[in-house]
């Protein structure tokens, strides 16, 4: 089976879905790059060069660049999206969602609800996230629990190039919106990827690791760090369930009320800030629904509830390490 | 663009329903048989209806708070409106939208809106769609003096310039934004120049003379329709009540309000034109005002005597699948 990075399995996805329907478009600020510039067509492709390609195969009319205005064009796409295109728009950085907040939570996500149920909005919002590389406060927030917590809004975070595949082919074909969020440290990293389409359904987690002695929940790129603990406790003769949400909106109870009744113990990872994070929710549904298979106390890391610092050395110990997980995995093991 | 005989009296069954739809949503709110708040279209008549006439089925519209107007004007079901204003289970949107937020999609009614400045966004993009999918429709947003001012509006206006789209702004600067002046709150005091400067062709019109507004959306429309891009176009018009019924419209001067319905009625001016030129008959205006009289008596009659939503209807509708 072909290898493929998270970076060409977003841009192969787009390609192939752009192909099959002609009413998808990709929008957005650099998705092509080089508009009425003296240089090179297709000059940036994308700031990731998830982009990059599309427009020369799909031209400027489906690959459409726009000025730096997100409220305008994300509110421009959810319109389209209520009039017969399928929009894949490109939020630069999650954290630019505070320019244009009110046309995702206010607009897109209530239309089907104000109208009763007599509109569809397909717009998928690809977005950044993530520390991890310098890139300080206002372009490195994880913002899932945010958008989690609108209804109306499907949010899907892959931890590798097979899921971000088949959630991006889910995401493009669903007629809802959904929020797509890419992990900005993640787009090499590689595993294999069939050519073929697959869909993989949302609310459906993924068991990275099995093991009946703790269960460890995370999601995007936290999903790595928790393996890396799973296998160092597996070297103990420890075994744990490394449950990989996949979306955090809808969630999948079934497998984490699952994993701790047999496990007792459950360590929750999140890189959002503590305060109404997805560690804090899954925390909350698992002593509501599993309080009685608990033989521990929940624990979580989480980023401190702090902006993400610049200097490497702040933003390291921002970040969930592998170290702090296994830390506090033991001490959940040992309780 | 001569205006025939039916399409005057198109014209005036549009004024005259939203005339009287308002006043009679003005009386049910009253007797508290609407909940939440209502914001009322009266006085703004030809704006709606002189825009909306150059609109098909297929065009799209995206609306303002004060949505009832163009909504009538669009085409929405007079009873569909009225229940969902009532917040009854037969309304456009099951009762789950309510007076802001009437919408029918599948008559180019994207919206009434709740946020100021909340259609141009949507309206370009339904003006995208059209040019990708190559349908020759077109989309036009209404926006008030009040939303004139908001980022979202300047950035679709930029937006629509860059990407020639086939789209009409259509300001409505009926001299106040909630309880304070457009004279104050617009910095330019000039919503066209503005909307000149982003580099499209715009206009100002008489908002009170119905022909003004009808000849100058109909060059907009033709311009949008075949290729030509964008246009602007602000329309002073009257606010004959408050922000919300309900409003003590503490803002207005001495004789102000009584002023506005004696000289600035654009229903007024519309029937005393169509009849001094013997373009309509008194008997014909009278005719089309008890028919409408009667649609919406109806209206009303099978509004509150519609069930309310079942405590099933919570839940559903957020999604199409979940």
């Amino acid at each position: 089976m072909p290898i493929k990075s998270i970076r060409q399995a977003i841009n192969e996805t787009l390609k192939n879905e752009m192909r099959r329907d002609s009413t998808i478009v990709v929008i957005g600020e650099d998705v092509a790059g080089g508009a009425g510039s003296d240089g090179i067509d297709d000059a940036a492709g994308g700031v990731f060069g998830v982009t990059k390609g599309l427009v020369g195969e799909f031209g400027r009319e489906r690959v459409i660049d726009t000025p730096i205005t997100e409220a305008g064009f994300i509110g421009m796409a959810a319109g389209a999206a209520c009039t017969g295109l399928r929009p894949v728009v490109e939020l630069m950085f999650v954290d630019f969602i505070g320019v244009c907040f009110d046309q995702v939570f206010n607009q897109t996500a209530k239309f089907r609800y104000m109208f009763g149920g007599k509109s569809e909005t397909p717009l998928v919002i690809r977005s950044m996230v993530g520390a991890g590389i310098g890139a300080a406060a206002q372009h490195s927030h994880m913002l899932h629990p945010l958008l989690a917590s609108v209804p109306g809004l499907k949010v899907a975070l892959p931890s590798n190039a097979y899921d971000a595949k088949g959630l991006l082919l889910t995401a493009i074909r669903d007629n809802d919106p959904v929020i797509f969020l890419e992990h900005k440290l993640l787009y090499d990293m590689k595993c294999e990827v069939p050519d073929e389409d697959y869909l993989i359904p949302f609310g459906q987690a993924a068991f990275t690791r099995e093991g009946d002695d703790i269960t460890l929940v995370s999601m995007s790129n936290m999903v790595l760090n928790c393996n890396q603990v799973a296998d160092n406790l597996a070297k103990d003769g420890i075994n744990a369930d490394v449950i990989d949400l996949r979306t955090v909106s809808p969630i999948d109870e079934g497998a984490v009320l699952e994993s701790v009744e047999v496990s007792g113990r459950l360590l929750i990872v999140d890189e959002a800030s503590e305060r109404c994070s997805m560690a804090s929710e899954i925390s909350s549904i698992v002593a509501e629904k599993a309080f009685k298979s608990l033989r521990a106390p929940i624990a979580k890391v989480t980023a401190p509830h702090t902006p993400v610092p610049f200097t490497p050395t702040l933003e390291k110990l921002y970040v969930p390490s592998v170290e702090r997980i296994e830390q506090a995995a033991r001490m959940t093991l040992e309780a | 663009m001569a205006l025939q005989e039916k399409d005057l009296l198109r014209a005036y069954r549009l004024m005259s329903t939203i005339r009287q739809f308002e006043s009679r949503v003005d009386t049910e709110f009253q007797q508290g048989n609407i909940p939440g708040f209502v914001h009322d279209y009266s006085g703004q008549e030809a704006v709606a209806t002189g825009a909306c006439m150059h609109l098909t089925k297929d065009d799209y519209v995206g609306s303002t708070h004060r949505g009832h107007g163009h909504c009538i004007a669009k085409g929405c079901d007079i009873k569909g409106m009225m229940a969902e204003i009532m917040g009854r289970s037969t309304g456009l949107c099951r009762g789950k939208g309510g007076s802001m937020h009437i919408a029918d999609i599948n008559q180019g009614m994207l919206g009434a809106n709740a946020i100021v400045g909340g259609a141009p966004p949507l309206a370009i993009g339904a003006a995208l769609s059209a040019k990708t999918l190559g349908t020759k429709n077109v989309s036009l947003s209404f926006t008030g003096d009040g939303g004139s001012n908001q980022g979202t509006v300047f950035e679709s206006m930029n937006l629509a310039v860059v990407l020639q789209l086939p789209t009409i702004f259509m300001f409505e600067n009926n001299g106040y934004g909630e309880h304070t002046a457009a004279k104050y709150a617009v910095g330019s005091g000039d919503i066209a120049g503005r909307a000149a400067g982003f580099g499209m062709p715009a206009k100002r019109v008489d908002g009170l003379d119905f022909f003004a507004v009808y000849d100058a959306v109909g060059e907009a429309v033709e311009r949008a329709r075949s290729g030509g891009g964008p246009s602007a176009i602000e329309a002073s018009a009257v606010r004959f009540g408050g922000h919300f019924i309900g409003d003590p419209q503490l803002y207005r001067g001495e004789g102000e309000h009584e002023r506005n319905r004696r000289d600035n009625d654009c229903i007024k001016i519309f029937s005393k034109k169509v009849i001094s030129e013997k373009m309509l008959k008194k008997s014909q205006l009278n005719s089309v005002d008890k028919e409408i009289a009667q649609l919406i008596d109806t209206a009303v009659e099978e509004g509150l005597s519609a069930p309310w939503p079942s405590a099933e209807e919570l839940l559903t509708d957020v999604y199409s699948n979940y």
